[in-house]
């Protein structure tokens, strides 16, 4: 007992070592959202392309992607591609809130880039980006056909995250829906 | 030394200007909406830059924020209403004083847990010390006596 009470200081630096050496390797922009498992925020807002009002009720009635995007965002061009497939195949459908940008800017910016949104909500101010706990686009959301937050991604989704990540989710998502 | 002092002054200059930056754009009607105003966006962490609060972040998500708390003091929402506005969307990563909560007691009292251990720690290797210390002195009168000797001839 006396000589394990020798090591207890060794231990305790090893202990401290570890923790302190996986901080180093931790994503600290990977918050976890408060948001998950709760509905989508209420809004009534315009569309980037067509200025229609739109509210909660016009979002698709499947499960959907809600990817938050700006055209000065650069990763969103990384992730441009990976979210024209999805909707081009028609694996998943793809809603936009564009995110502290210009309108007419956002406009060009499709118009270069090609648009894989059903549609883009034009969140000027934030405001919505607010009600949704964002830091900055890119992020996106997994969005349920009852209009429930259930994942959450921060930065790129890129053909490897969908793979690794959102697919996954997804499949499990199905899974349970289909128990119930 | 004459520049060194000069851009030592610089130096302290740009900080406070950087500092007071972001603030005084908003309008008020009394002293006291400033001042919570302040408190709060002097408390409340930037989610983008995060180890920057409200007042000293340039980031785009701190700019709506800082409006947000300045429109919900404006509509005569308490500092509760506020801060749980923020919680419900940002979770206790917002707070740089993150609330009581299961998920937050450890860097509460981790801390102090730290500071009884070393207490123990210290405690405990001094305790030692005292016990060797009385140890040495229970020598008999001929064994001091050599001892004394021993040292004298050194």
């Amino acid at each position: 007992m006396s000589k394990l009470k020798f090591f207890i200081p060794a231990i305790g630096f090893f202990v401290l070592a570890l923790l302190l050496w996986r901080g180093l390797y931790l994503n600290t922009r990977d918050l976890p959202s408060v948001l998950i498992d709760k509905p989508l925020p209420e809004f009534e807002m315009k569309t980037v392309i067509g200025s229609q009002l739109v509210t909660n009720k016009d979002l698709p009635d499947k499960m959907f992607l809600l990817n938050v995007w700006g055209s000065y965002c650069l990763p969103c061009l990384v992730e441009h591609p990976t979210l024209m497939r999805l909707t081009e195949e028609g694996e998943m459908p793809v809603v936009g809130v564009n995110y502290r940008d210009r309108k007419n800017l956002a406009i060009d910016w499709l118009g270069v880039n090609g648009n894989p949104f059903s549609f883009s909500l034009l969140d000027e101010d934030g405001k919505l980006g607010i009600d949704l706990g964002v830091y900055g686009a890119p992020e996106t959301f997994l969005i349920d056909q009852n209009g429930v937050i259930r994942y959450r991604h921060v930065s790129v989704l890129d053909e490897t995250v969908w793979q690794e990540v959102f697919q996954p989710a997804i499949t499990a998502l199905r899974a349970e829906q289909a128990g119930i | 030394m004459k520049n060194l002092l000069l851009l030592t002054v610089l130096f302290s200059l740009a900080g406070s200007f950087s500092l007071n930056a972001q603030v005084d754009t908003f309008q008020f009607d009394t002293d006291e909406q400033q001042q919570r105003f302040r408190r709060l966006s002097d408390e409340l962490r930037c989610p983008m830059c995060q180890n920057t609060n409200l007042t000293g972040s340039s980031g785009g998500v701190a700019e709506d924020l800082r409006r947000e708390v300045h429109r919900m003091i404006m509509d005569g929402f308490t500092n509760a209403a506020i801060e749980q506005f923020m919680f419900d969307r940002y979770g206790d990563f917002i707070f740089y004083r993150p609330r009581l909560r299961a998920e937050t007691v450890f860097l509460w009292f981790g801390p102090i847990i730290f500071l009884l251990f070393g207490a123990w720690m210290a405690y405990g290797i001094t305790r030692k010390a005292r016990i060797i210390d009385i140890e040495e002195s229970d020598l008999d009168s001929s064994q001091q006596q050599r001892l004394q000797d021993l040292l004298d001839k050194k």
